[in-house]
């Protein structure tokens, strides 16, 4: 399973992530975060994200990382 | 994989609007520098327009250009220091409007650097006017009708235009309206690096960038706008690869 970790106060809320997942793992929020925007948050569970980063690829504020478990947990800064 | 961000790339709160391809494009040059372990000895020149902050996202050493002149400075730059990685990182007015006559030179010279060419279609900074790489019908503030063959002429094709100087050295058009061409992207930014710590020339890579807040639709909808009506004039692809590869 993937680690993935969404800094939701860096997120300005364009939706790119959303659009890439082919897996329905993200959607964005309801409410806003303290610059006022919207932001991408976990659909439901972790389960469902296979790690595949397009999402942090579409990115254009770096606001999501992921670390696989079964790389080398000493990287994951989360 | 792993995806962290690079440490090219500063810790920091970009200024760009929701959705800017700015972001995007920052990290692919970041994290390529960091590949290539060239960091250290990389010289960076920032441009003017909504990329004018470049140098307070990156973590080399970046100088700031008059308008348009950056291929004159990044020129200076690396003929002073040729052991330095140069590179310009310019968008689609100071390139290709106030710019064009240094793009040029700079290309026929065949400068050993590394061009960075942001094409969104649209002057971001000042509020949405046209730049020269506007598309045919599409609205400005300052082509409100939409832009028109006979008022305004076409849009200039950079790519195409510098493929037929022989000083070039290699050319890509790329685009970043979705990962599987961000990736693409990476892979063309590095070989532009590549080519000019190998000495082989001058290398540009235009890519194909969102401008939601100026092209006034939502961010999806400007990944779209690349996708299908940029994409159509602007094709991508390699235009000189003299290198072969």
């Amino acid at each position: 399973m993937a680690d993935i970790q969404i800094d939701i106060e860096r997120c300005k809320g364009c939706g790119l992530c959303v659009l890439q997942c082919g897996h329905g793992c993200l959607k964005m929020s309801e409410d806003t975060n303290e610059s006022g925007n919207t932001y991408a948050m976990i659909n439901g569970s972790k389960d469902k994200c296979t790690g595949c980063g397009l999402c942090c690829q579409m990115c254009p504020d770096v606001a999501i990382s992921i670390c696989n478990e079964k790389t080398n947990t000493k990287k994951n800064k989360s | 994989m792993n995806f962290c961000r690079t440490e090219s790339l500063i810790d920091t709160v970009t200024h760009y609007c929701p959705g800017c391809g700015h972001g995007i494009i920052h990290r692919l040059v970041a994290e390529v520098l960091d590949e290539l372990g060239v960091r250290e000895k990389t010289i960076a020149t920032a441009p003017v327009g909504c990329a004018v902050l470049f140098y307070n996202y990156m973590k080399c050493d970046i100088i700031e250009c008059a308008h348009g002149r950056s291929p004159a400075v990044a020129t200076a730059i690396k003929r002073l220091l040729p052991e330095n990685v140069v590179f310009t990182y310019q968008g689609d007015g100071d390139l290709a409007a106030i710019g064009m006559a240094e793009t040029i030179h700079a290309a026929n010279r065949g400068e050993n650097i590394t061009v960075i060419f942001v094409n969104n279609a649209i002057y971001g900074m000042t509020g949405g006017q046209m730049a020269p790489t506007t598309l045919l019908g599409q609205m400005s503030t300052t082509t409100e009708a939409g832009r028109g063959n006979n008022q305004e002429g076409p849009p200039i094709k950079v790519c195409e235009l510098l493929s037929m100087l022989d000083g070039v050295t290699y050319l890509e058009r790329v685009a970043v309206n979705d990962a599987k061409n961000v990736i693409k992207t990476k892979k063309a930014i590095r070989k532009g690096f590549l080519n000019q710590i190998e000495g082989r020339g001058f290398s540009m890579v235009e890519v194909l960038s969102m401008c939601p807040t100026d092209w006034k639709v939502s961010p999806l909808k400007a990944a779209e706008f690349v996708n299908i009506d940029m994409k159509s004039v602007f094709p991508l692809g390699v235009y000189k690869d003299e290198d072969g590869q």
